[in-house]
C-alpha cells in the first residue's frame, strides 16, 4: 500500500528567508517570496508579512522553480498494480517534482488522443502537472506514425516509442518532420535492437565475469548517430532519452557544436552507479540502458558539466516485487527514481562540487521545460507560483517501505543521502513533507 | 577453513580452499575404490537436486555422490522453458524452505540463479551450473584430473578451446586454475570469445584465435562442447568450417607436447570440436574426469555441510 499526499489550499503565503535559486532568471540569493492567490506578488529581501497570509520560515532552505521530470512511467493504462497516474503523481510530489511526462509504453500504448486526455484528466486532482508523451508510431510497432497533430491538440508534448527505438530511419525522418511542424521533439530511446538480443547488462568486463549476455554501448551510439544525422537533414528536434555511453555523449557534443537541434537527458542512476553494482545479481540494478562502465559514468559527469547533457530525468520505471524477485536474466528492466532523484543530485553532484547548485537545478527546472517548449516556471512577480523547497544539508536514509510510489524497485534502499524535500507549492496549494 | 556453506562459483575462492577440496576428494576417491564404496558421513542430512535444465551426467554424478555419503536425497528435474520461469523457481524455493532440508544442488539456465536461491533460503546451495556463468564442481574435477596427471598445477599451461563466451565450464576453470598457479589460454573464433577477457580474468590470460598456436603452447587442452545452435544465431558460418578450423584433431596434435592431455566436459560432439578417435586415445583423460566428478562432489557436499578433512580421515 502506498502513502497518500495531504496538501492544503494556501492561496496567500509568505516564504521567508530561503536561498532562492532560479537559473533561468539568474537568481541565487536569500530572499522572501510573497504569494497572493497562487501568484507570485513580490520577490525581495525582508518582505513584511501582510495580514491573513500564512508564513513559512524557510531560512536555511533552498527555494527553486518546481522541479520537472521529462521521463517517467506511470503504467496507466494497463499495469495499475505497479503505478497509477495518481500514485505516480504522489511519488513525484514527494520527490519535489511539480511536473512530469509519462512515457507512452503503457498497454495499450498512449497512441490516441483519448488516452492522452484521460491521463491528463486523472492528474487534475493532484498538485502535479502531467504532460503525456505520445507514441511516435501506432502501437509503438514502428510501422506507421501516430496521429501527431491530433495528439498535440490533446496535450501530448513530445513523441517517443520509448522502451525501444523508432524502428527505421524512414520513420524517424517522417516523425521528426511532422512533429517539427508543432515544435515537438522526437524523444529517442537509443538502442539498436539487433545488437541487444537477450542482453541483461552492459557488455564488458563485468558481464564477462558474471556470464550475463551484454547490451553493448555501440547499440546506443549507432542510433544516436543515425538520429543526429536525420535531425541535421530535416531540421527537426531530437531529444535523446537516458543517455548512458561515452560514445553517444560525444556524438551529441559534436552535433550540438555543428548546430543540430539535439538535446539529451541522463538519469540519476547512470551518474550514481556503474555496472559494478550488478555483481551479486541484485535485480534492482537491471535497467535499460544498463549501468555502464566507470569510464562512461565519468563521461556522463563531464557531459553534465559542459552542458552537453541538458537535463536530468528519472526514467521512473515501477515494477512489482513479484516480477523483480527472480533470477537476473528473467527480471524486467527498470527502477523507480522520483523519490531518490533529489537526494542523488544533491549528494552525488552538488555536494561533491561536480555541479554548482544552480547548474544542477537548471537540469530539472529550466532545461526540461525548454526542451518541451513549455513556458518556464520563473520566480518573479506576476508568475504563477510553482515552487520546490528543499534542504541540501539534511541527511536521510532511503527506506523503500516509505515510498509514495506503488512499487519498491530501487537500487538505493539503505543509502544515506543529503538533499530532502521540505515542501512544494503549486496550484495554490502547499504540501509539507511529513518526512522532513 | 571452508568460509561459506555455499559453493556458488570459484571466483574469489582461495587456493587453500581449493586445495582442501581436492585433498578431500582424493580421500573420497579412495573410498570409491573399496568393495563397499559408501561412508555414513552425511547420514541424516537431506539434499535436494534441483535441475531446471537437462544434464543427465551432472545430475547422476551428484546423486551418486550423495548416496555414497549416505545422505537422503531427492531430485527434481524440470526441463523446458514453461517451468523454467522465475515464478517457478521462487515458488519451488518457498516450498523447499517449508520442508527441512540441508542442502540444495541447483542447475539453472539463468546466470546467478544459485545466488538468488542463496539469498532466499537457509540451506547450503551448491551451483551445478548456472547459465553461462559458473560450473564450479566441473572445474574442480578438471583440476583434480590434471593433478593426477601432472602432480601440480603450478605453472601448468591449460588451453580452453571453443565457445568460451557462453561457457560456464570455462569461467570456473579460469578462476580455479589461476588460483592454483596455472597459466590459462582461451582459444576460439573471435565471435565465441568473451569481451574484455584480460580485464575480467587477469592480464596474464593468453588469447589465441588459431587452434594450432594454442595446441603448441599448452600442456593440457580443455576442449569445450560446441552448442550447435551457435550457427543459427549467426556466431558461426557453419559447423563444418568450425570443425575444420577449430576442431582438435590427431593431425593438429602432431605439433603438441608429447604428454599433452585432452579433457572435455562432455557430452562430445564427435567430429566437431574433437575428432572421434582422439576422444578415446591415449591423450584423453575424459573418463578419469567422470570418475573424479563423483569424488569431487562428495568432497564439496561433505565440506560444505560442515565436515573437515581430519574427521573424514578418522571416519575411514
Ligand atoms: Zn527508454
Amino acid at each position: 500500500m502506498s502513502r497518500s499526499i495531504i496538501s492544503q489550499p494556501c492561496p496567500h503565503l509568505l516564504l521567508r528567508g530561503a536561498r532562492v535559486v532560479d537559473p533561468g532568471a539568474g537568481i541565487d540569493q536569500t530572499l522572501d517570496v510573497l504569494i497572493e492567490d497562487g501568484v507570485i506578488k513580490q520577490v525581495a529581501p525582508q518582505i513584511p508579512a501582510p495580514d491573513n497570509f500564512e508564513m513559512i520560515n524557510a531560512a536555511g532552505l533552498v527555494l527553486t522553480p518546481g522541479w520537472f521530470d521529462l521521463h517517467v512511467h506511470f503504467r496507466e493504462p494497463g499495469r495499475e498494480d505497479e503505478e497509477t497516474v495518481l500514485t505516480g503523481c504522489a511519488a513525484a510530489l514527494a520527490g519535489g517534482f511539480t511536473g512530469v511526462c509519462p512515457m507512452p509504453n503503457t498497454s495499450p500504448a498512449t497512441d490516441k488522443a483519448e488516452i492522452v486526455k484521460s491521463i491528463i484528466a486523472q492528474s487534475r486532482q493532484t498538485m502535479v502537472d502531467v504532460h503525456p508523451i505520445a507514441a511516435a508510431t501506432k502501437g509503438r510497432e514502428g510501422k506507421e506514425p501516430t496521429e501527431i497533430a491530433e495528439l498535440v491538440d490533446a496535450g501530448a508534448v513530445a513523441f517517443s516509442d520509448d522502451g525501444c527505438s523508432v524502428r527505421t530511419a524512414e520513420l524517424v525522418r517522417r516523425v521528426m518532420e511532422y512533429a517539427g511542424m508543432y515544435q515537438k521533439p522526437l524523444i529517442e530511446h537509443a538502442e539498436d535492437e539487433s545488437l541487444c538480443l537477450k542482453g541483461a547488462m552492459n557488455e564488458g568486463v563485468i558481464a564477462t565475469k558474471l556470464g550475463l549476455s551484454g547490451l553493448p554501448t555501440i547499440a546506443e551510439d549507432i542510433i544516436v548517430a543515425r538520429d543526429v544525422l536525420i535531425a541535421e537533414y530535416t531540421g527537426g528536434r531530437l531529444h535523446i532519452a537516458h543517455i548512458s555511453s561515452k560514445g553517444a555523449i560525444e556524438l551529441v557534443r559534436r552535433a550540438k557544436a555543428a548546430g543540430v537541434q539535439v538535446t539529451c537527458e541522463v538519469t540519476p542512476h547512470h551518474f550514481s552507479l556503474s555496472h559494478e553494482a550488478v555483481i551479486g545479481f541484485e535485480t534492482n540494478t537491471k535497467m535499460n540502458p544498463p549501468l555502464r562502465s566507470p569510464a562512461d559514468v565519468e563521461a556522463v559527469i563531464a557531459g553534465l558539466q559542459d552542458g552537453t547533457i541538458d537535463a536530468i530525468a528519472t526514467d521512473h520505471a515501477p515494477h512489482s516485487s513479484e516480477e523483480k524477485n527472480v533470477e537476473y536474466p528473467a527480471a524486467p528492466f527498470g527502477v523507480i527514481g522520483l523519490e531518490t532523484a533529489m537526494g542523488l543530485i544533491i549528494s552525488r553532484l552538488v555536494l561533491t562540487k561536480k555541479l554548482s547548485l544552480s547548474q544542477a537545478v537548471a537540469k530539472v527546472t529550466v532545461a526540461p521545460r525548454r526542451i518541451l517548449n513549455l513556458p518556464p516556471a520563473e520566480i518573479k512577480a506576476g508568475q504563477t507560483a510553482n515552487l520546490t523547497v528543499f534542504s541540501i544539508e539534511k541527511k536521510w536514509v532511503v527506506d523503500k517501505t516509505k515510498f509514495y510510489s506503488k512499487s519498491r524497485n530501487t537500487p538505493f534502499d539503505g543509502w544515506q543521502l543529503a538533499g530532502k524535500v521540505f515542501g512544494v507549492y503549486h496550484k495554490g496549494q502547499w504540501w509539507a513533507s511529513p518526512d522532513f | 577453513m571452508i568460509v561459506s556453506k555455499h559453493l556458488l562459483g570459484l571466483a574469489g575462492v582461495r587456493r587453500e580452499e581449493i586445495s582442501l577440496i581436492l585433498q578431500t576428494a582424493q580421500f573420497f576417491k579412495e573410498v570409491l575404490s573399496r568393495p563397499i564404496p559408501k561412508v555414513p558421513t552425511l547420514r541424516g542430512k537431506t539434499v535436494v537436486n534441483l535441475f531446471f535444465e537437462n544434464s543427465t551426467r551432472t545430475r547422476i554424478s551428484f546423486e551418486l555422490a550423495e548416496k555414497r555419503l549416505s545422505a537422503d536425497s531427492v531430485s527434481f528435474s524440470a526441463s523446458g522453458s514453461s517451468v523454467a520461469k522465475g515464478e517457478t523457481l521462487l515458488d519451488t524455493v518457498r516450498n523447499l524452505e517449508a520442508m527441512k532440508i540441508d542442502m540444495i544442488v541447483i542447475r539453472h539456465h539463468a546466470s546467478g540463479a544459485p545466488h538468488f536461491l542463496a539469498t532466499m533460503i537457509d540451506a547450503g546451495v551448491i551451483n551445478a551450473g548456472d547459465g553461462r556463468h559458473e560450473h564450479p564442481t566441473q572445474a574442480l574435477l578438471d583440476m583434480m584430473t590434471l593433478l593426477d596427471k601432472f602432480g601440480t598445477l603450478e605453472g601448468l599451461k591449460v588451453a580452453i578451446i571453443g565457445d568460451v563466451a557462453h561457457s560456464r565450464v570455462a569461467r570456473s576453470n579460469i578462476h580455479g586454475l589461476r588460483a592454483m598457479g596455472a597459466k590459462v589460454a582461451l582459444c576460439g573464433p573471435a565471435t565465441l570469445l568473451p569481451r574484455a577477457p584480460r580485464e575480467a580474468f587477469g592480464n596474464d590470460i593468453e588469447i589465441f584465435t588459431n587452434v594450432d598456436d594454442a595446441i603448441r603452447w599448452a600442456d593440457a587442452l580443455n576442449v569445450l562442447r560446441l552448442q550447435l545452435e551457435r550457427q543459427a544465431s549467426g556466431l558461426l558460418p557453419s559447423i563444418r568450417e568450425y570443425a575444420n578450423y577449430f576442431g582438435v584433431t590427431r593431425r593438429r596434435l602432431e605439433a603438441a607436447k608429447r604428454d599433452v592431455v585432452i579433457m572435455h566436459p562432455g557430452p562430445i560432439n564427435r567430429g566437431v570440436e574433437l575428432e572421434s578417435d582422439l576422444a578415446d586415445s591415449e591423450f584423453s583423460v575424459i573418463l578419469d574426469q567422470v570418475t573424479n566428478g563423483v569424488a569431487v562432489r562428495m568432497a564439496v557436499l561433505y565440506l560444505k555441510s560442515g565436515g573437515d578433512l581430519e574427521v573424514a580421515n578418522g571416519a575411514a
